[in-house]
């Protein structure tokens, strides 16, 4: 009997932290909108862990990630042919997000498992969607691929860049490159604890071209005979234009 | 100033696309080329998705092209008549360009194609016209003033029937060469993705024995027609004009087309002709050494190819 008790007392202390802390967060801001000198943006990631319970022992830890919205990419790698380099083997992933940042408290590694990180697809390699390849050595491809868009930023890790305050307050603040791809950034927030997830918060900014960028890309979509006759129109108009002006300045 | 480009998606520095017009404006309106095989590797260099570089560079030369032929029109250096030539065959080539296209983007080797082309037409184009123009100059030193070139024997150019007047040109041949060269060139300009005057011209020159200012105004002419065609294709095909970027170029672009016709009446031709194909040269050169040496990146991304 006492020995039945201890398991439920053994089984409460790891359950309870479970159940009791969440997430409160907020963000600096849920639209994004893109105009003409749109230069990229930051945005700040804030909040909370809400407890029900004084704060078990052991760290917590907090991970944020943000996502653009995915896409089929081909990835293809060149090699020497009869003297000259040419793209002779290439994958087909089937989505790949456009973009993918991923903050931390700590280095990855303490901060969650490899099950969890399946089983949530948080790491940047587990964002990317990619069966049957094809080849042999898939893996290269998809390594070539995130190396490339971290290169360009739109891939980033950024290991200890969460700032936790006494167990509590969290923030950190995550920068959009200018080349951002329309669409919806699903921001998560993950709460751990010894590398498994105790919490999740979802939320998602709507990044949106506005203004005359609006104006251009629904033209162009919307009506492509109209928006390629302007375009010629405009090119011949400036044409015209420039010839006319340097002849008075002439005479 | 960085502005953010609504099709590319892209953001950079509009100073620097005024810049890059204004560069190829000039070319475009000394020699006569469109420059876009020019300005379609600079747009790739800045980092415009090749698609949109392609595309809105066809664009911006039907603009500094209309630019450069109303200054060449007003010098009555523009053969109509030959140019509308060129321009049926050129249109037809055209459309048969774009179907060779289609065929080998099935078989996935486009993009090795292209360049191909590029180093081939560009190298044998600029290595004749260097020699040819050099050997000009040469004799010009000799004699102690300009050469006035020989009347070209042109053999079995000669005997073709269907002789037409081309008046502006001086010339009295068979339509069938011209239409030939027009419909050569408008199947390259397809697969290339340019407006085809950097080997219009030359072939003019050499193969039609046309003078070389009437040459330029002629090209012109017939640029517009097709990289006008070739814009309206790629807006309703691929929705990839991408009209800011087209406007920074063609503003650069048609100053620089202005320009560039008053440097191009103040030289003589054939130290045109030299500076030309030092370019073409050039151009080839550095296409040719991406090929031949291994590339720092061995991969590339390109969109999916939608399942």
């Amino acid at each position: 009997m006492r020995g039945g008790g201890l398991i439920v007392a053994a089984l409460l202390a790891v359950w309870t932290p479970v159940a009791a802390e969440t997430v409160v967060a907020g963000l600096s801001r849920d639209t994004i909108n893109i105009t003409a000198n749109f230069e990229g943006s930051e945005i700040l990631i804030f909040g909370a862990v809400g407890r029900d319970a004084p704060a078990p022992d052991g760290s917590i830890e907090v991970i944020i990630t943000v996502e653009g919205p995915s896409l089929p990419a081909s990835v293809r790698r060149k090699s020497l042919r009869f003297g000259i380099w040419v793209n002779t083997d290439g994958i087909e992933v089937d989505s790949a997000p456009s973009f993918y940042a991923v903050a931390t408290t700590a280095p990855f590694e303490d901060v969650l498992t490899h099950v969890e990180d399946l089983r949530h697809r948080v790491s940047i390699p587990r964002a990317i969607r990619a069966v049957g390849l094809g080849v042999s050595d898939g893996q290269a491809f998809t390594d070539a691929l995130i190396r490339i868009r971290e290169r360009s930023d739109l891939y980033q890790l950024i290991e200890g860049a969460v700032t936790l305050r006494d167990q509590t307050l969290f923030d950190t603040s995550i920068q959009l490159p200018a080349n951002l791809v329309e669409g919806d950034y699903r921001t998560r927030i993950f709460l751990t604890r010894e590398g498994r997830v105790i919490d999740v918060f979802e939320q998602d900014i709507a990044v949106r071209k506005v203004g005359l960028e609006r104006f251009i890309y629904n033209l162009a979509h919307d009506r492509p005979l109209i928006y390629g006759i302007l375009s010629l129109a405009i090119a011949i108009a400036a044409g015209w234009l420039a010839s006319a002006v340097f002849r008075y300045i002439r005479t | 100033m960085q502005i953010y480009l609504p099709i590319a998606e892209v953001s950079v520095n509009a100073f620097l696309l005024l810049g890059l017009g204004g560069l190829v404006g000039i070319l475009s309106g000394m020699f006569g080329v469109g420059g876009g095989f020019l300005i379609t590797p600079l747009l790739f260099f800045v980092g415009i998705p090749p698609a949109v570089a392609v595309a809105t560079s066809t664009n911006q030369i039907v603009a500094s092209s209309f630019s450069a032929l109303l200054a060449h029109l007003k010098r009555k250096t523009v053969d109509i008549k030959m140019g509308v030539v060129l321009l049926a065959g050129g249109l037809v080539g055209a459309a048969a360009g774009v179907q060779v296209f289609a065929v080998l983007a099935r078989l996935g080797q486009v993009d090795l194609l292209v360049q191909l082309c590029y180093v081939v037409f560009l190298g044998i184009i600029g290595g004749i016209m260097f020699v040819e123009s050099l050997n000009a100059i040469r004799r010009a030193r000799a004699s102690g003033g300009s050469v006035v070139p020989k009347r070209r024997h042109r053999g079995w150019i000669d005997s073709l029937p269907f002789k037409m007047r081309f008046r502006t040109s001086g010339l009295y041949i068979s339509v069938i060469p011209p239409l030939l060269v027009g419909l050569l060139v408008g199947v390259l300009a397809a697969i290339m993705g340019v407006g085809g005057g950097f080997i219009m011209v030359p072939a003019m020159i050499y193969l039609l024995g046309m003078p070389t200012k009437v040459v330029i105004g002629t090209s012109l002419f017939q640029i517009i027609f097709v990289t006008g065609f070739a814009t309206l294709m790629h807006a309703t095909t691929n929705y990839t004009v991408d009209m800011v970027l087209a406007v920074l170029l063609l503003v650069g672009g048609v100053v620089g087309a202005q320009v560039g016709t008053r440097i191009g009446t103040k030289m003589k031709a054939e130290q045109l002709r030299i500076l030309l194909s030092v370019m073409v040269l050039a151009v080839c050169g550095k296409l040719a050494f991406d090929l031949l040496v291994m590339p720092s990146e061995l991969y590339s991304i390109g969109p999916g190819a939608g399942h």
